[in-house]
C-alpha cells in the first residue's frame, strides 16, 4: 500500500493507504480527526470544508494520493492554532452569535466564511450581501441568520 | 431580535430570600434518594397540567385537551425516577432522558437547575439519558414538550437538592435553616461561615430515601430562566470537539455501508459477486439483510467503492412503477366528501343570495427531513449482548424492537443516546439502530454504519403527501362554516408514545392501530382559533408503503397554509384587509397580540411595487401562539437567477415572527429555533420536495433537494419574542414552522394573484437537476476538489 505523506494543523502526518481513497476518510476513519463532517460525499453540502494551504477545500472530493508532501491540511481542529489566542475570531463571532444548533454543519461553515474573508481582501474589497448569498454551505437547522451577522463580526476582527 | 422583557424579570428581586411574602405557594413532594452522595427526585403526583380554557363558541378538542397534554400527563407518573446528583466538586449532573439534535434542551435544562439549585449554569452538567425502559412513557422526545412536560419535576428536583444541603450546612454549621442563604454553589450563614455545595455534597446524602417538602422558585424571582444564553455546547461546536454518532471511536467497529434496491423499499435476493466485492481494497466483510447488502471496510470511501461494483438481485419494493400523479389519484380517491352543512346553513346558501361558499383545495408533495448527520449508529453485537450508540428520541422502543429482532432479551441490550446532527422528526424511529444491530448481528463484528445522503435523502423518512380542502361559508360580513378535510398518505406513528406498548399497538395489522394514534395526534394539535361559527377539521390517511414520521411540526404547516390561505380569500371575498380581517374574527388575545406585534413591526400595508407583496398569517400550537409577516419578490430580477446546483425562484426578503410561548426560559435558544422553523416554513412553500418517478424518489443530495439556503434565506429577519405572565411555558421546536409556511403561501398567491393548487409551488417545473442513478445506488465521490479551492 503506498505510503502518504502531508502536513495536517501543523505536524507532518505518514501513513499507509492507497491514492485513491479521498481526504475526507483517511482524516475521518483513519487519523480519527473528525471535525470535517460527512454530509454528502460529492463536494454538495460542504459540511467537510477544511483548509489547504490558507485555502477551502473540501476533503470529500480530493484523493489523498494528489496531495503533495509540503500541502499544509487544516481542519477545524488546528483554526485557532493560526492565530494567537484560544479560539480564531470567526470561531468567537460564532459564539458571541450563538450560531449553532445541532452544529453539525458549523464547523464547515466556519471554514468557508474564513476562507471567504481571506479571498475578498485579496481582492481588495469587503464581504457584500451577494457574497453572503453565495456561500453554498447548507445548514438544515436554517441558521443563516445568524451565520451572516457572525460573518460580518469575524470578518471586522480577522 | 427584539427581546421584549416582561416586567417581572425587569423589576425581580435580586434574592430568593426577598421574595414576597404571603403568596400563596404551591408545594410538592420530592425524594433524597440513597447514595454516597447527593441525589434528588422529583415525586410522581405533581398534578394534571390546566387543561380548561375559556374561548367562547363551541371549542375544538386541542383548546381544552391537546397533545402536550397528552405526553405531559404520560410522562408524570415516572417524574420520580428522573433524579439530580450534587458532586463533591461542587457541580451538579443530571441525565436527561430526553434527546438532543439541536433544539436547545440540554441548555434549557441546565438553566433550569442552576435556577432552583442556586448553582451556576456552567456548573451544571447535562448528560443524555441511555434508554431505560421503567421510565415507560418518560422517554420521548417529541410534540415540541420537552420544557413543558419536565419543566416541574426538574425543578422540584434541584430544589430538594438544595433543601437537602441547606439542611446539610445547618448541622454542620449550628445555625437554624431558615437563617442560611445558598447562593452559587456556596450556603453561608448569618456569621459569615460559609460551605460549598462540594463540601456539603456527601453530608447531604442519605442511606434510605427520605421524602421532602418543597417550595419552588416563584417565577418573579428568577434570575437564570428567562435570562438569553449561549447554548452550553457551543464551544464544542466551534472546535469540531462535539461528538455525534459516526465521531465516535469504539474498537472494532468499522466502518459500514448499505447496497440498497433500485426501487424504494425493494429487498436484495443475491448478491452475484461476493467473492469480488470481498477482495477489493479495504473491504472486509459482506453481509446480506433484509434492507440491502452491508459491506464493512477500513474507510467508508471504501465502502462506497464496494457499493458501486456489487452486482445484486433485487425484488421490487411496493411502489414500483408508481409515480407522483399516481399517488396524487389515490389521496383524491380517498377523499372523504366534505360533512354536509346544517340544515339551516343550506337552506341559507338556498334562499339568501348574499350567502356565498369559498373553497381552496390545496396539494402538497412528499418532502425529506433528512438531517446534517445522516442516519447512523454504532452496534456491538455479540452472543447475548448487545450495545447500541445512536441518536435516538425514542430509545426505549429502539432497545425493546432491537432485542426483539436480535432474539435477546430487553436487558441484554444497553442503548446509549448520542447527540445528533439534527432530527426534525426523522430521529423519532431508530431505522440506522436497528439496520446496524441487524449488520452486526450478521457479520459477527462491531460496525460503525453510516447511511450514505443518497439513502438518507431517497430511503429515509420524510413527510406525506396530502391534500387539504376548505370550505367556508360567509353572509353579511360574517363567516358561518369553516370546514376543512385533510387527506394524507399515512404518517407513520409507530414509535408510539417511546415504549413497545404503545408502539406494538400502533402497529397492528391492517394499519387500524396507526390510524388511531394519527387520529388522535391530528384532533390534539389542530385548531382554528377563528370566531368561523361551525368548525371542523378532519383527517383521512391511506397508503402505508412510504416512509414517513412525523416531519417538524406533522400535519400544522400543511393544515395552516390551506387554512390561512382560505382566510385570505375570505377577506378579500368580503372585501376586508387580511389583517384586519384576521384581528376582527380572532378568538384569542394572545393570537391577536401576536399578529398585532408583526403587523407594527413589519409595516402591514405599506406600499410595495408589482411583483412583490406581503403576506400575514397565525398559528396556536404547543401551548403558545405565533404569527409571521413576510415579504415576498416575484420579480424577474429574482426568479430568473441562474444558480449551479440549487433553485433560486422567488425569494422571501423580509420575516417579521412574533412568538408567544407562555414563559420562556432561553429567549436565545427561542429565537434560534424561530429563525430555524422561518427557513424551513420557506422551504415548505417554494423549494422542497421529493419527486416519485417509476417507484423511487428522484432526490439523492443536497444538489437535488432544495431546502433553503443562503441564496433563499430572507437577508432581514425580526423575531419578537412576547412577554408572557404565564407561569407555564410552551413548546420551541417546532412553533415556528406552520405560521411561517402559511404567511410565504399567502405573500406568493397575492404577489401573483392566484392562490396556488400545490406546493411547494415549484414542484411541476422543470427539474433543475439531472437525477442520479439508481444503480449503482450511491454516487461516486468526485476528484477535482484542488481545482475548486478558494
Amino acid at each position: 500500500m503506498p505510503r502518504q505523506t502531508f502536513v495536517l494543523n501543523g505536524k507532518t502526518v505518514t501513513l499507509n493507504v492507497h491514492d485513491d481513497v479521498r481526504v475526507l476518510w483517511v482524516l475521518r476513519d483513519l487519523l480519527g480527526v473528525t471535525g470535517p463532517k460527512y454530509g454528502c460525499g460529492i463536494n454538495v453540502c460542504k459540511a467537510c470544508t477544511s483548509h489547504v494551504n490558507g485555502r477551502a477545500f473540501n476533503p470529500c472530493s480530493v484523493r489523498v494520493g494528489d496531495l503533495k508532501k509540503t500541502d499544509e491540511v487544516t481542519t477545524i481542529e488546528g483554526l485557532a492554532d493560526t492565530v494567537a489566542g484560544d479560539l480564531h475570531p470567526m470561531q468567537q463571532a460564532w459564539l458571541d452569535r450563538d450560531v449553532a444548533q445541532c452544529g453539525y454543519c458549523q464547523p464547515g461553515q466556519i471554514m468557508a466564511a474564513v476562507a471567504l474573508v481571506r479571498k475578498v481582501r485579496r481582492e481588495r474589497r469587503s464581504i457584500t450581501d451577494a457574497d453572503l448569498d453565495g456561500i453554498r454551505n447548507i445548514c438544515r437547522c436554517g441558521t443563516y441568520t445568524r451565520i451572516r451577522e457572525a460573518i460580518e463580526q469575524g470578518a471586522r476582527r480577522m | 431580535m427584539t427581546e421584549v422583557t416582561p416586567r417581572r424579570w425587569a423589576t425581580m428581586p435580586r434574592d430568593l430570600d426577598t421574595a414576597p411574602a404571603g403568596i400563596a405557594r404551591r408545594s410538592f413532594l420530592g425524594y433524597v434518594v440513597a447514595g454516597t452522595t447527593l441525589v434528588a427526585a422529583a415525586d410522581l403526583g405533581l398534578g394534571a397540567p390546566d387543561a380548561a380554557a375559556s374561548a367562547p363558541g363551541v371549542p375544538q378538542p386541542a383548546e381544552l385537551y391537546d397533545l402536550n397534554d397528552m405526553l405531559t400527563e404520560a410522562a408524570m407518573p415516572t417524574a420520580n425516577l428522573i433524579t439530580v446528583t450534587v458532586h463533591e466538586d461542587g457541580t451538579a449532573s443530571f441525565a436527561l432522558p430526553r434527546m438532543e439534535v439541536g433544539q436547545g434542551i440540554t441548555t434549557s435544562t441546565a438553566m433550569l437547575i442552576a435556577e432552583e439549585l442556586e448553582l451556576p449554569v456552567e456548573k451544571v452538567r447535562v448528560t443524555l439519558a441511555d434508554a431505560r425502559p421503567e421510565l415507560l412513557f418518560n422517554q420521548l422526545t417529541g410534540g415540541s414538550n420537552t420544557t413543558i412536560s419536565t419543566y416541574t419535576p426538574i425543578r422540584v428536583a434541584a430544589a430538594v437538592a438544595k433543601s437537602a444541603l441547606l439542611e446539610a450546612a445547618a448541622i454542620q454549621l449550628g445555625d437554624a435553616v431558615e437563617t442560611l442563604r445558598a447562593k452559587a454553589g456556596v450556603i453561608s450563614a448569618p456569621g459569615g461561615a460559609r460551605l460549598s455545595y462540594g463540601e456539603l455534597a456527601r453530608a447531604a446524602a442519605r442511606r434510605t430515601p427520605r421524602a421532602v417538602q418543597v417550595q419552588l422558585k416563584d417565577p418573579s424571582a428568577f434570575r437564570v430562566v428567562g435570562v438569553g444564553r449561549p447554548r452550553v455546547d457551543a464551544r464544542d461546536a466551534v472546535t469540531g470537539r462535539k461528538k455525534y454518532a459516526t465521531d465516535m471511536q469504539v474498537k472494532g467497529a468499522l466502518p459500514t455501508m448499505v447496497c440498497r434496491a433500485p426501487t424504494l423499499n425493494g429487498t436484495p435476493k443475491r448478491l452475484r459477486n461476493r467473492k469480488r466485492i470481498l477482495a477489493m481494497p479495504g473491504v472486509r466483510n459482506v453481509a446480506v439483510v433484509d434492507t440491502g447488502v452491508a459491506v464493512r471496510a477500513r474507510t467508508f470511501g471504501q465502502c462506497i467503492d464496494a457499493i458501486r461494483a456489487m452486482k445484486v438481485d433485487w425484488e421490487d419494493g411496493p411502489v414500483a412503477g408508481l409515480s407522483d400523479a399516481d399517488i396524487v389519484d389515490e389521496l383524491r380517491a380517498a377523499e372523504l366528501p366534505l360533512p354536509a352543512l346544517t340544515d339551516s346553513l343550506s337552506d341559507l346558501l338556498a334562499d339568501n343570495p348574499l350567502a356565498q361558499t369559498v373553497e381552496v383545495d390545496t396539494l402538497f408533495y412528499f418532502r425529506s427531513n433528512s438531517a446534517m448527520d445522516t442516519n447512523s449508529a454504532i452496534a456491538d453485537v455479540r452472543p447475548g449482548r448487545a450495545t447500541i450508540w445512536a441518536g435516538l428520541k425514542s430509545p426505549i422502543t429502539a432497545q425493546e424492537r432491537i432485542a426483539q429482532e436480535l432474539g435477546m432479551s430487553v436487558d441484554a441490550v444497553t442503548v446509549h443516546v448520542v447527540q445528533a446532527g439534527g432530527s426534525f422528526g426523522r430521529r423519532l424511529f431508530f431505522d440506522g439502530a436497528l439496520e446496524a444491530a441487524k449488520i452486526s448481528q450478521a457479520m459477527g463484528k462491531p460496525v460503525k454504519l453510516m447511511w450514505h445522503r443518497a439513502d438518507d435523502a431517497r430511503v429515509g423518512r420524510g413527510h406525506p403527501m396530502a391534500t387539504s380542502r376548505v370550505r367556508a361559508v360567509h353572509a353579511g360580513g360574517q363567516v358561518l362554516a369553516f370546514q376543512q378535510t385533510h387527506t394524507s398518505v399515512e404518517t407513520d406513528f409507530r414509535h408510539g408514545l417511546g415504549e413497545v406498548i404503545t408502539a406494538t399497538a400502533a402497529s397492528l395489522p391492517t394499519g387500524l392501530g396507526n390510524l388511531g394514534f394519527s387520529e388522535t395526534v391530528f384532533e390534539l394539535t389542530q385548531e382554528v382559533p377563528y370566531d368561523f361559527g361551525v368548525i371542523s377539521q378532519t383527517l383521512t390517511e391511506t397508503d402505508d408503503r412510504f416512509n414517513t414520521g412525523s416531519m417538524r411540526n406533522i400535519y400544522s404547516p400543511d393544515v395552516r397554509a390551506a387554512g390561512e390561505l382560505t382566510v385570505d380569500e375570505l377577506a378579500a371575498a368580503m372585501g376586508q384587509d387580511p389583517y384586519e380581517f384576521r384581528r376582527a374574527n380572532l378568538r384569542n388575545a394572545r393570537v391577536v397580540a401576536v399578529l398585532d406585534a408583526v403587523a407594527k413591526a413589519g409595516r402591514w400595508g405599506r406600499a410595495m411595487p408589482h411583483g412583490t407583496a406581503q403576506g400575514i398569517a397565525i398559528h396556536k400550537e404547543y401551548k403558545g401562539c405565533s404569527a409571521c409577516l413576510v415579504e415576498i419578490d416575484n420579480r424577474p430580477r429574482q426568479t430568473g437567477r441562474d444558480i449551479r446546483d440549487g433553485v433560486g425562484g422567488p425569494r422571501v426578503t423580509k420575516v417579521v415572527f412574533a412568538i408567544d410561548v407562555g414563559l420562556v426560559v432561553n429567549p436565545r435558544g427561542l429565537e434560534a429555533q424561530m429563525q430555524g422553523g422561518i427557513n424551513d416554513g420557506i422551504a415548505l412553500a417554494l423549494t422542497s420536495s421529493m419527486h416519485l418517478r417509476d417507484g423511487h424518489f428522484l432526490e439523492a443530495s443536497w444538489d437535488n433537494y432544495f431546502y433553503t439556503r443562503q441564496w433563499n434565506t430572507p437577508p432581514e429577519v425580526e423575531v419578537i419574542v412576547m412577554p408572557s405572565e404565564s407561569g407555564q411555558p410552551g413548546g420551541a421546536g417546532e412553533a415556528g414552522v406552520a405560521a411561517t409556511f402559511a404567511a410565504v403561501a399567502c405573500a406568493y398567491a397575492r404577489a401573483t394573484g392566484a392562490t396556488p393548487a400545490y406546493f411547494p409551488v415549484n414542484h411541476r417545473d422543470p427539474l433543475e437537476f439531472k437525477p442520479k442513478p439508481y444503480v449503482p445506488p450511491v454516487p461516486q465521490s468526485p476528484t477535482n476538489g484542488l481545482k475548486l479551492t478558494y
